[in-house]
């Protein structure tokens, strides 16, 4: 049911990508996206596939996992296809009824949705590789600077920890509370919009009134083991430069380089 | 005929996943009309997934569950009548209260099934009474309540859809035994009153071997025994070594029976011990013992 | 002076409710030894848990002071030593668990201290070590049975190396399997590394298993000792709605129909020693 959600979940592993510092991840993926999104011929899209592919072999990530994470977003891939394949204006391949194929169509469709598939898997590959906490310890570090001009790096990274460490339990919770309901006859399954929605109630305020019980208690949990903010706070991980970082670093350089190369000298571009 | 019968029921938990458990494997048993029964295991033996079966909230991936000896699922439309008929009370009712007064709360259950005020009121009364539920504190919010007090109103919202089989996933988990004997008293009278047949689901052997005609042991997936008080704690060593506990009054008498005293060791409840001492005292000194 | 660690003196406690203010305590005084393992038992509502929550500051004195090694708990400075030093843990193991990777949760006091990084981890692998979770130091709290999560919390508390830890109704929640998991691990705790134990409870058969037991009723300390000499008084602890050992009762029942017993045999050997001993001479 709800539980089997693999997108944005973390596959602890020893790999070179796992030991990479976190705000090296962060901004490679960062860096990759716009990479992705500049690219234009095969020869681009080569490359991009080539850096990515060999980010997945180091990581050691079952290519089998990664697909899996897609599941929930083929509606998106495919509706997306779609429409490029049917609403762009270009030389007909062919046509039915009110339909029309272009080559250019069928050209932007192909590469939207590799595109799509390269910037998820992409992306998830920074989640499956890095704890969320390493995650939540890197964004906050990235932030550090900004805490002159008041943007709250530590609160922030500490509410995305406390959400990650809950979002399971409170899943876990939507169920028990449904089936309980459903004991006592509620229908969650059958009527219109309106009555659906009404159907929640008993639902929604038990689990509101769950969460804020487990704040409270959790918020003196907290006290007890002398929390005070962020203020003289050391960590159990020292996020430190090593050398993969480099390697990383370089194998992103090489990536630009190539990238820009392409799109410069037109190599690979279907027009 | 019983109420409630499954047979070779299984379930399996992530079906063709890595993550595939079988939680139940093929189980039968079945509950008499008006039989009190407890059902014991620990974590992880597959009793929440067995309850959740015999009110149709979870679908067998084998065998069957009948209720009045129909499989439940024959009719895919009436299992949601099945879950009036078997009320099932969760771990932790307390949680799921979500209307504004008490009496909104305990009517949430009969309301589904369509009845009219007048009879939604009678019901609401009388739910609240078998569980101790003062009439003044129908107009309240659950959540002026204490926590026992809303533990009995959750189970209140059950009793008053008036089920022919009652369940019960521990319903004293957290309580002080103040508040403990209170409701097990509450639900062994309910249950007198009624007719109802009662399943109580519990890790505490001294509870089920207090209210229960018969204890059904599960472990593993599987029904591991099943019989009266008396016959599955004459089998107390196999309990053990299960890892499951036996009352402890029951191994005082399996120890006694070792040191040589004349005792039942299969006894599980102190008011036994004392009267097969008390004779066996008597009956051999015939006078005052150790005078 | 006596080696207290925790010591109440004359505490008053009142809350405000829809009907007014309820008082909770009235003078108590209490003192808890250096290494002691000590159980305060009573029912919901007797005030146990208010007394908990006295002891590391998360409540104030209304009336009266409580001492922590000697601080004041009123004493804002303090404040950090206090907690520091006795350590909490409660009873529902899903919310006092922070992180989402067992050895960050319990990284979180000392880093919450400033503990150099270096020690952090030492002390992460020791806490773990000792609860026995070392195995599952990279593991999700959620996916860890009550017991662990329990252990896992404990283990949280131990990482800031404190005196003491107040466990409140740490098994209430747990199945008997995980109630065992938590009820070896302070006893150890205690036994080994001489860690101080309050252990709020209302299962009798845990208040046995500690050296001393406290029962509270409505506010008050009805009765102190030794659980051999706390368990005789089974009227008293029946009256505020405890229960008592089975082999205590069966004692009671024995004694009450002209049997020559001791009460305070609590355990099952105890117990069937002592009446065996009755039937000495006329065994089958």
């Amino acid at each position: 049911m709800l539980r089997d959600i693999t997108l944005g979940q973390y596959f602890p592993g020893h790999s070179p990508v796992h030991r990479m510092d976190p705000r090296t991840k962060i901004l490679l993926t960062i860096g990759y996206i716009v990479v992705l999104f500049i690219a234009e011929g095969v020869a681009a899209y080569a490359a991009v596939l080539v850096f990515l592919g060999t980010a997945m072999v180091v990581s050691r990530i079952n290519p089998k996992v990664a697909m899996k994470g897609m599941k929930p977003l083929i509606f998106v891939i495919v509706v997306t296809a779609i429409l490029n394949l049917f609403y762009t204006q270009g030389d007909e391949l062919f046509s039915f009824w009110i339909f029309t194929i272009t080559k250019q169509g069928l050209v932007t469709a192909i590469f939207m949705v590799v595109r799509i598939i390269l910037l998820i898997t992409g992306t998830f590959l920074l989640t499956y590789t890095t704890s969320p906490i390493l995650l939540t310890d890197g964004i906050e570090r990235l932030l550090t600077p900004l805490k002159r001009i008041k943007v709250p790096a530590h609160e922030l990274a500490m509410m995305m920890t406390i959400a990650l460490r809950f979002i399971p339990t409170l899943i876990e919770e939507t169920d028990k509370i449904m089936s309980a309901q459903k004991a006592r006859g509620a229908d969650f399954e059958s009527g219109n919009i309106f009555q659906r929605a009404k159907a929640l109630v008993p639902l929604l305020v038990p689990l509101f009134i769950s969460a804020f019980r487990r704040a409270d208690e959790l918020a003196v949990a907290m006290e007890c083991r002398c929390y005070r903010g962020g203020e003289g706070r050391t960590r159990l991980r020292v996020l430190r430069f090593s050398r993969v970082d480099a390697y990383g670093a370089a194998a992103f350089v090489l990536l630009v380089a190539a990238v820009v190369l392409f799109d410069l000298f037109g190599i690979g571009v279907i027009s | 005929m019983s109420i409630l019968r499954c047979e070779n029921l299984t379930h399996i938990y992530g079906k063709g996943t890595p993550f595939e458990h079988v939680a139940l494997d093929s189980v039968s048993f079945a509950m008499e009309r008006g039989e009190f029964v407890a059902l014991i295991g620990h974590t992880g033996s597959g009793k929440s997934t067995l309850i959740q079966h015999l009110n149709g909230l979870l679908k067998p991936d084998g065998g069957a569950v009948y209720f009045d000896e129909k499989n439940i699922w024959d009719e895919k439309s009436d299992v949601r009548k099945v879950r009036f008929k078997v009320g099932l009370v969760f771990q932790y009712p307390e949680y799921q209260l979500f209307e504004e007064t008490v009496g909104k709360d305990i009517a949430f259950g009969p309301k589904n099934m369509g009845l009219a005020e007048d009879e939604l009121k009678e019901r609401v009364r009388e739910a609240a009474s078998f569980v101790g539920i003062d009439e003044e504190l129908l107009e309240k919010s659950p959540f002026e309540l204490s926590g026992g007090q809303r533990r009995r109103v959750a189970i209140a919202g059950i009793i008053a859809m008036r089920p022919e089989a009652l369940i019960l996933d521990e319903p004293t988990a957290g309580l002080d035994p103040r508040g403990r004997d209170e409701i097990l008293s509450r639900i062994a009278e309910y249950r007198s009153n009624t007719g109802s047949a009662v399943l109580l689901v519990t890790h505490s052997m001294e509870d089920a071997a207090r209210y229960a005609e018969r204890l059904v042991v599960m472990n593993g997936a599987h029904v591991f025994m099943q019989g009266t008080p008396a016959e599955v704690f004459s089998r107390a060593e196999e309990l053990q070594s299960a890892g499951l506990a036996v009352p402890q009054i029951t191994r005082v008498c399996m120890r006694l029976r070792e040191l040589g005293v004349d005792i039942d060791p299969a006894t599980y409840t102190v008011e036994e011990a004392v009267r097969q001492l008390t004779r066996l005292k008597n009956g051999a000194a015939g006078g005052v013992p150790n005078a | 002076m006596k080696d207290a660690l925790l010591r109440v003196e004359d505490l008053d406690f009142v809350y405000d409710s829809d009907r007014g203010p309820v008082k909770v305590f009235e003078s108590l005084s209490l003192e808890i030894d250096r290494g002691e393992f000590v159980a305060v038992l009573g029912h919901n509502g007797s005030g146990k848990s208010t007394l908990a929550k006295h002891f590391n500051a998360i409540l104030l004195p209304a009336g009266g002071t409580v001492y922590v090694d000697g601080m004041s708990t009123a004493d804002e400075e303090l404040l950090y030593e206090i907690r520091r030093r006795v350590g909490m843990v409660f009873q529902n193991p899903d919310n006092q668990i922070v992180a989402n990777i067992v050895e960050e949760d319990v990284a979180f006091g000392p880093e919450n201290l400033g503990v150099p990084s270096a020690e952090i981890r030492e002390r992460v692998n020791d806490a773990l070590r000792t609860v026995g979770m070392y195995g599952y130091r990279e593991h999700a709290p959620h996916r860890l049975s009550g017991g662990q999560k329990q252990r896992v919390a404990i283990a949280g508390i131990l990482a800031m190396k404190p005196e003491c830890i107040v466990l409140d109704e740490p098994t209430a929640m747990l199945d008997p399997t995980g109630r065992e998991e938590v009820m070896r691990t302070i006893s150890a705790l205690n036994r080994e590394s001489g860690v101080t134990i309050v252990l709020i409870t209302h299962h009798m058969d845990e208040a046995a298993r500690c050296a001393r037991v406290v029962v509270m009723d409505s506010g008050k300390i009805i009765a102190d000792g030794p659980p051999k000499s706390v368990f005789t008084e089974i009227e008293l602890l029946r009256s505020v709605g405890l229960a008592v050992p089975q082999t205590v009762e069966l004692a009671y029942s024995l004694r009450q129909k002209g049997f020559d017993l001791p009460l305070n045999c609590l355990d099952v050997e105890e117990c069937a020693q002592a009446v065996s001993a009755l039937f000495a001479g006329r065994k089958v």
